[in-house]
């Protein structure tokens, strides 16, 4: 926690308490952090001197914040209208049956979350899943399996 | 690298960037757009500057990562100049062999061109169907230049247009020519720039602001996107230009944190912008003044309106507010504001360089110059398209677009994302212009072109986007909150097979309201998607409500999966791969799928051979009786039956 609210200090001491600038911060500390624990939350709200229920309110009015922790592998799947009419619901069906969680939770074991995108802008590649980054496009669902076991040996 | 200290010195620059350029040098330009990015693009390149290097063609032979080409279906793409060779599907694997064929050898790699309808091959890339119909007057040179590269958009003229601006044009007379040349904005709104940046001038106050709204929301939209990361400074220069004729000294590009490539080059643009004198204090030294600060999204697709986006600016939640007094004349912390789109700031410099009466030439009376779609879905030709307003539906699906894939019936094409409509096969000749669209109950929107063919379900499109719209309304006003929910329940309903007579007359009340007392254009437009899937299809909701048939197969609910057992060969495909062991059968015995089990995830569809092609989807009518437990498939002799 030590270590997590130093880097909480490094990305605000970039933005000098400008509140302009609140949505920026919090969006380094996700980056950095994974996640906006409690103790960041209030750490920002005492820096830029804005209320921590103000803080909150963005916190959960934007989607890239997560006030739980993020997993260690990050899956989307992108269910833009491109994507959906393409079978993208589908293919969320079978990442869910792989997973086993639901979109918007995190394994038990804290190695996968999932979530789901509104456009990647890769609607040539469509449906289209984001695991860590690494895109797979042109999907039927039967490769899931593969993608996600890939990833559970790393 | 000294600032550049006047229009002459930069004019000057310009020659010394083009004189030490061989137009003729062998160049390998590599798409490096998000879409090729997905496609292992980095990877290419890596390769390309390998094996140049591993042949001693490092001196004889360029190599450029350059911005989206727009072909996004046949990524990776790779043009090779002078000639302007284009390879498409371009893989690690293939490069040795373009090095050594194409580099050394100047001869082409058949099998990586494009393979044309008539099974002609094409070598050059304007050729190229997809291209040919094309009017790339904005998106063009994304094809042509590193957008990590100032220099390379000097090479092609960039910002001469904003010398002129500055040296050579008072700012009323460079409104008066964005005025002239109609520019509506291309962000969906439609409204006229240059009105838009009168208001904002005229406006009282001294501190005045420009935005750049690329918080592009609609899904299935990526064109400001690829502009953004292919040819930062076109928007850049459109920008400076309209804050010269505004007054502005501060702008803002609020941009989405869900397109990290576009920031980045953003980003890069902006240092090496100030870094030459285009951007900051006195820039080119004409006493004008102008700097950029870059505000990211956080996701939410109503921080894309543009009073919810000027409140994010000022750091507090992204909702909309009342616009009793417009933007234009108090936004951002309540001082004037003049917001465009991505685009529409991209298509100043053109404007002013070659003049309100070229821009006019092109489009029709009420839409002048050029607009990107984003063509995906159903369509054989993904990608970005740029084409003349007037060009009809019919020309860019069909010619630009190839058509639509596996033989499928073209069902409707749905344009202006979440606020739009969709269109049918009746109204595909309608002309791309922003009254025409909205006379068809549709709207130009951002520029997002979704391709539906016959497995689209009318029904499901409409509960699609109310659900994008239940999840991305922020709440605030009733109308909105509480009658697009209401909306996607009964819409939910019809889908699950309980829909009621009534239903669509309620959707069609509910929807007034909503349309007529919502705070912003996001409730106001969210029952576009249903009033015109009900104005066209009424017949799917009908058979929905009535039948309980999903005419398309694709509402779960409504569906099953069938396996005829005079067409089923047993060879256990299915049942195999069926992910929850829903199939009984075997070697010679009829496979036959327990409807109670059977989630519908439709994968024995499309594993059966298609020579047997056994299994079918009913709905609306009842189950056959199931085959007797055991019945064998009868083989006549010689394997067929």
């Amino acid at each position: 926690m030590v270590q997590e609210l130093a880097e909480v200090d490094e990305i605000l001491g970039k933005y000098g308490g400008d509140r302009s600038a609140l949505i920026q911060a919090l969006l380094d500390i996700q980056r950095e952090n994974r996640w906006l624990s409690k103790d960041a939350l209030k750490r920002v709200s005492q820096e830029f001197g804005i209320p921590l229920t103000q803080v909150y309110h963005i916190s959960t009015f934007y989607k890239a914040f997560t006030l739980m922790p993020k997993g260690q592998h990050l899956v989307s799947v992108c269910l833009g209208t491109a994507c959906h009419v393409r079978g993208a619901p589908r293919l969320l069906d079978r990442v869910i049956e792989t997973l086993k969680i639901k979109p918007g939770e995190t394994s038990a074991d804290m190695r996968f979350s999932l979530d789901t995108v509104n456009c990647l802008g890769c609607c040539a590649l469509g449906p289209v899943m984001v695991v860590d980054g690494e895109y797979y496009g042109k999907l039927h669902g039967n490769e899931v399996g593969q993608i996600i076991s890939a990833k559970e040996i790393e | 690298m000294p600032r550049l200290s006047s229009a002459t010195y930069l004019e000057k620059f310009r020659k010394e960037i083009l004189d030490h350029r061989e137009p003729n040098k062998p160049c390998v330009t590599i798409c490096s757009g998000t879409g090729c990015h997905a496609y292992g693009s980095e990877e290419v390149f890596g390769g390309f500057v390998k094996e140049i290097q591993r042949n001693g063609l490092k001196e004889k032979v360029d190599i450029r990562r350059t911005g989206c080409h727009g072909f996004c279906e046949r990524g990776t793409l790779v043009v090779i100049f002078p000639e302007e060779i284009c390879y498409v599907g371009v893989k690690p694997e293939d490069i040795a062999e373009i090095v050594s064929t194409t580099l050394i050898e100047n001869k082409i790699v058949d099998r990586l061109l494009y393979v044309g309808d008539d099974g002609n091959k094409i070598v050059r890339e304007s050729e190229i169907p997809f291209y040919k119909y094309q009017s790339r007057i904005v998106f063009g040179n994304n094809r042509l230049i590193d957008p990590k590269r100032i220099d390379d958009y000097i090479a092609l003229g960039g910002y001469s247009a904003l010398a002129k601006a500055l040296f050579k044009m008072t700012p009323e007379q460079v409104l008066e020519e964005v005025k002239e040349a109609n520019l509506r904005g291309r962000g969906g709104g439609g409204f006229p720039a240059g009105i838009k940046w009168e208001t904002t001038r005229n406006a009282p106050g001294n501190t005045k602001y420009v935005i750049v709204n690329a918080d592009e929301g609609d899904p299935g939209a990526y064109m400001d996107r690829s502009l953004l990361e292919g040819n930062p400074h076109s928007v850049l220069e459109g920008l400076i230009i309209g804050a010269y004729v505004i007054g502005s000294h501060q702008g803002f590009v609020y941009v989405r944190q869900e397109y990290p490539l576009a920031v980045e080059n953003l980003n890069i643009a902006l240092e090496q912008a100030r870094e030459y004198g285009f951007i900051g204090t006195n820039i080119l030294c004409s006493g004008f003044d102008f700097d950029v600060k870059v505000h990211r999204g956080a996701g939410a697709f109503v921080s894309g309106e543009s009073s919810a986006l000027m409140t994010a600016i000022e750091g507090s939640v992204g909702e909309p507010r009342p616009k009793y007094i417009r933007t234009a004349v108090s936004g951002i912390w309540e001082r004037p504001s003049n917001l465009n789109n991505v685009e529409t700031w991209a298509t100043v410099p053109l404007i002013i360089n070659k003049g309100a009466d070229w821009f006019t030439s092109i489009g029709t009376e009420g839409s002048k110059g050029t607009k990107i779609f984003s063509l995906v879905g159903k369509v054989n030709n993904t990608g970005l398209v740029e084409v003349p307003m007037g060009m009809t539906l019919r020309e860019i699906i069909y010619d630009i677009g190839g058509g639509i894939p596996g033989g499928k019936k073209f069902k409707a094409v749905q344009t202006g994302g979440p606020s739009g409509g969709v269109i049918p096969e009746s109204l595909l000749d309608t002309p791309v212009d922003y009254d025409e669209l909205t006379k068809v109950g549709s709207m130009m929107g951002s520029g997002g072109m979704i391709v539906m063919d016959e497995d689209t379900c009318a029904v499901d499109v409409a509960r699609y986007f109310l659900n994008f719209l239940a999840e991305e309304s922020c709440g605030k006003c009733l109308p909105c909150r509480e009658g697009i929910y209401q909306m996607l329940k009964i819409l939910n309903r019809i889908c699950e097979g309980e829909g009621e007579e009534g239903d669509i007359e309620l959707l069609e009340e509910i929807a007034g309201v909503v349309r007529d007392f919502s705070l912003c254009a996001l409730g106001q437009t969210a029952p576009n998607p249903v009033l015109s899937t009900i104005r066209y299809f009424r017949d799917e909701y009908e058979a929905h409500i009535k039948e309980k048939r999903c005419p398309a197969g694709l509402c779960k609910a409504l569906i099953s999966y069938y396996i005829e057992p005079e067409k089923c060969e047993a060879c256990m495909i299915c049942l195999r791969n069926c992910p929850v062991e829903a199939i009984t059968g075997g070697k010679n015995l009829v496979h036959v799928i327990d409807q109670d089990k059977c989630t519908k995830c439709g994968t024995c569809l499309e594993v059966c051979p298609p020579r047997f092609g056994a299994i079918t989807k009913l709905s609306g009518v009842k189950m056959p009786e199931p085959v007797l437990q055991g019945a064998e498939v009868i083989r006549k002799r010689g394997g067929k039956r």
